[in-house]
């Protein structure tokens, strides 16, 4: 392995992770809606079309479920199709193939059939997208037992966590935080690069509170634990990085550290992540327990047109707030 | 109506790749023109227009960051005014995201549609109009369409009411009406809804816009079918090629499918309607066209805009001036700088209205995070959700 970096983006690194593995393995394919000639709406097919061809990099027809449909059956003969969604919000076309298929074929045929494929989608609002291109639904997802699902934060992580999910031989569910796309750029490296599934990461090493966050939300949730910091508040930041399966091992570790603790998530309230996390504490470390677990998330309401979607969003105030709340109780 | 569109048979028993066509791309008659007054073929002129100024300025908006992303329909203005004033009030219009000349037609007021993609809540919808919200997921208006036909076929049922919408039918008159693109056709969804439709033999027409690209994947690439009106075959439905940038074959074609669906005289009800035609500009303000067509195509398709065409046949006919032509420019331009103005006029939505008609009656869960909201802006004011 070697110790080069490119610096970036983490479309970029999507893109970058996706040309190392088409190299590395000639089964890995990439289809879905404009993926091969236009280089994906968000470019991050860009140029893969003309490095390995329209038998690797197929631009299908305006049909999600056929996409996934397909990829199964391809998945099942030995090829690791990675189709792309264009927008988490056009998913669920593809549900019933991905829920009822891809998620248990290998349970369904006690293992003679498996479904080696990522299914790649750009979640998350703060764009001023148009109606449906704004939604993060990756409860769905979590929900269903024998996917796996994966949302990176930063460029490296991006890189290594596809590369991962390539070679891992079941279905994983891949979001990619579009807010911060572009956002900014990080030494990622060059070559071979891996970071495990089911690992979260600690951003920020604290003792006060534990908050648990993923994706788009993770910047967010660091500049505010800085803020706090100047209050005297010291939070530890956990970027979950794998939703399912779930590392518990570091979230029950972190809150036996601090006994408080705030999940923050920009999907809705209400059935999201934060209360899983909530019952993975209450079963394993109640006696720790010092307050409340905070929910700082997306209202109970449909992502609204973006004249008001910040007013949805978890801004840096609402999370401060929410943490604060976490540490003062009672 | 009347029976005037008559030869219905001769506009559905035809080849599907046997284009129905009036104007060729000079303006002069090659088909047989419909039967229409001079003010209604003028009004079909200003409505293009109108459509045309309108689109310009809203891509301007958007490059101006004054509007966000918007899909921009020039080149497709005769599909779009050529059906929809064949409809009646009672009628409904199930569009995608690119149909706003469609809709205005309809009754959807142009500052309605502004506000819709500037994202604001109040837009997208009118209260009179029966149009339902743009569907943004490719195809998914498509079933909806042949369900509000199977209600209006069904009629009402005496309940007192009237409807979630106001709107319960009466006794089978009205006519559905879907617009989608080529691309929607590979949906399941169209298949579900055609295939319903079929069955059910219910009033609806469903107008593909086909114009030759959904993004970057041309027609071509979209099915191996040699046409989408032939696909109507597997529906046992009638379906019919049409040139989309013809106003007035469209305008036949629809006339004649809307007739057939109140009064199918043993033919089926719902037609699929192929309306040919080509986008001219950008998929939507956050597309490049330049990546994967090409220029000379956009040129070639540019000699056939359906605006200067139907002018033509206006002026050689004596129906159309100068004069009168400048008065409806003056007209479209004071109307869509009008509309602007009103958009950007209305009051930045009340956030709370976030918490609005999500349910009939907000839920008590709703209620508190509404109060959560309240607290936060009353304690650090509206920079607290403002993200940087
Ligand atoms: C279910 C679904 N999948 C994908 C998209 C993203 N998308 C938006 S428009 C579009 C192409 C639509 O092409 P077509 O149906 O031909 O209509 P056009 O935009 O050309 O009018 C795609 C893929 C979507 N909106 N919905």
């Amino acid at each position: 392995m070697s110790t080069d970096t490119r610096n970036l983006t983490l479309v970029q690194a999507v893109r970058d992770g996706l040309e190392i593995e088409m190299h590395r393995d000639e089964d890995v394919i990439v289809l879905g809606e404009d993926v091969g000639k236009n280089g994906g709406v968000f470019r991050a097919t860009e140029g893969l079309y003309e490095e390995f061809g329209k038998d690797r990099v197929i631009d299908t027809p305006l049909a999600e479920s056929g996409i996934i449909g397909t990829s199964i059956g391809m998945a099942a003969y030995g090829l690791r199709p990675v189709p792309e969604i264009q927008f988490m919000g056009f998913i669920y076309p593809a549900f019933d193939q991905i829920v009822s298929h891809a998620a248990r074929l290998r349970n369904r045929s006690r293992g003679r059939f498996t479904c080696p494929l990522v299914v790649r989608a750009p979640y998350g609002g703060g764009i001023r997208a148009p109606e449906h291109h704004s939604e993060s639904k990756e409860a769905f997802f979590v929900h269903e037992p024998g996917l796996k699902v994966v949302i990176p934060s930063t460029p490296a992580d991006t890189k290594g966590l596809l590369a991962s999910a390539i070679r891992d031989p079941d279905p994983v569910i891949f979001l990619e935080p579009k807010l911060i796309y572009r956002a900014f750029r990080e030494d990622v490296p060059a070559g071979d690069h891996t970071v495990p599934l089911g690992e979260a990461a600690v951003r920020r090493e604290g003792s006060d509170v534990s908050v648990y966050t993923w994706g788009a939300m993770t910047r967010p949730t660091v500049e505010a634990a800085e803020t706090l910091a100047d209050e005297g508040i010291d939070c530890e930041v956990i970027d979950l990085r794998t939703l399912s399966p779930l590392d518990r091992e570091t979230i029950v570790e972190s809150f036996e550290k601090t006994g408080r603790a705030a999940v923050v998530h920009e999907a809705p309230k209400t059935g999201g992540l934060g209360g899983e996390i909530t019952a993975i504490l209450q079963e394993e470390a109640l006696l720790y327990q010092e307050a409340p677990v905070k929910r700082i998330a997306g209202f109970d309401t449909p992502v609204p047109l973006y004249a008001l979607e910040d007013y949805y969003l978890p801004s840096s105030t609402r999370i401060e707030e929410g943490i604060r709340e976490a540490v003062e109780f009672p | 109506m009347t029976g005037g569109e008559g030869g219905h048979d001769a506009l559905f028993d035809r080849a599907p790749d046997d284009r129905v066509r009036v104007l060729d791309e000079s303006g002069a008659l090659v088909g047989t023109p419909p039967d229409m007054s001079d003010a209604e073929l003028v009004e079909i002129y200003r409505h293009m227009r109108l459509a045309r100024h309108f689109d310009e300025r809203a891509v301007t908006l958007q490059r101006q960051g004054r509007m966000g992303t918007y899909p921009p329909m020039a080149g497709q203005e005769a599909a779009q005014v050529g059906s929809a004033v064949v409809l009646d009030d009672e009628d409904w219009i199930v569009p995608s995201y690119r149909e706003h000349a469609a809709v205005h037609v309809h009754g959807l007021s142009l500052s309605e549609i502004l506000l819709y993609w500037m994202g604001h809540g109040a837009g997208g919808w009118g209260a009179d109009a029966n149009v339902f919200p743009a569907a943004v997921p490719i195809a998914t208006q498509i079933p909806h369409t042949t369900g509000l036909a199977m209600a209006s076929k069904l009629g009402g049922c005496g309940g007192e009411d009237g409807g979630v919408s106001g709107n319960r039918p009466q006794a089978g008159d009205a006519v559905a009406c879907a617009y989608f693109g080529d691309g929607a056709t590979s949906e399941g969804d169209f298949h579900e809804g055609l295939n319903m439709a079929g069955v059910f033999d219910v009033p609806a027409v469903f107008v593909c816009n086909n114009n030759g690209w959904a993004i970057s994947v041309p027609r071509e690439r979209q099915t191996a079918s040699p046409t989408l009106a032939g696909k109507a075959a597997a529906y046992g439905i009638d379906g019919v090629q049409v040139d989309g940038m013809d106003p007035l074959a469209t305008y036949r074609v629809m006339r004649a499918a809307v007739e057939k669906a109140r009064d199918p005289d043993e033919r089926p009800r719902p037609t699929l309607i192929e309306a040919v035609q080509y986008r001219f500009g950008a998929h939507t303000t956050a597309d490049d066209p330049t990546v994967y067509r090409d220029e000379s195509e956009v040129a070639a398709w540019r000699k056939r805009d359906p605006i200067p065409r139907l002018e033509r046949f206006l002026r050689e006919t004596g129906r159309l001036d100068d004069d009168r032509i400048d008065e409806i420019e003056a007209d479209v331009r004071a109307q869509v700088a009008a509309a602007i103005e009103r958009a950007e006029a209305t009051a930045r939505p009340d956030p709370e209205t976030l918490f609005d008609d999500v349910y009939a009656v907000r839920t008590a869960e709703l209620d508190r995070q509404r109060a959560t909201m309240r607290r936060l802006r009353d304690r650090y004011g509206d920079d607290a959700f403002l993200r940087d």
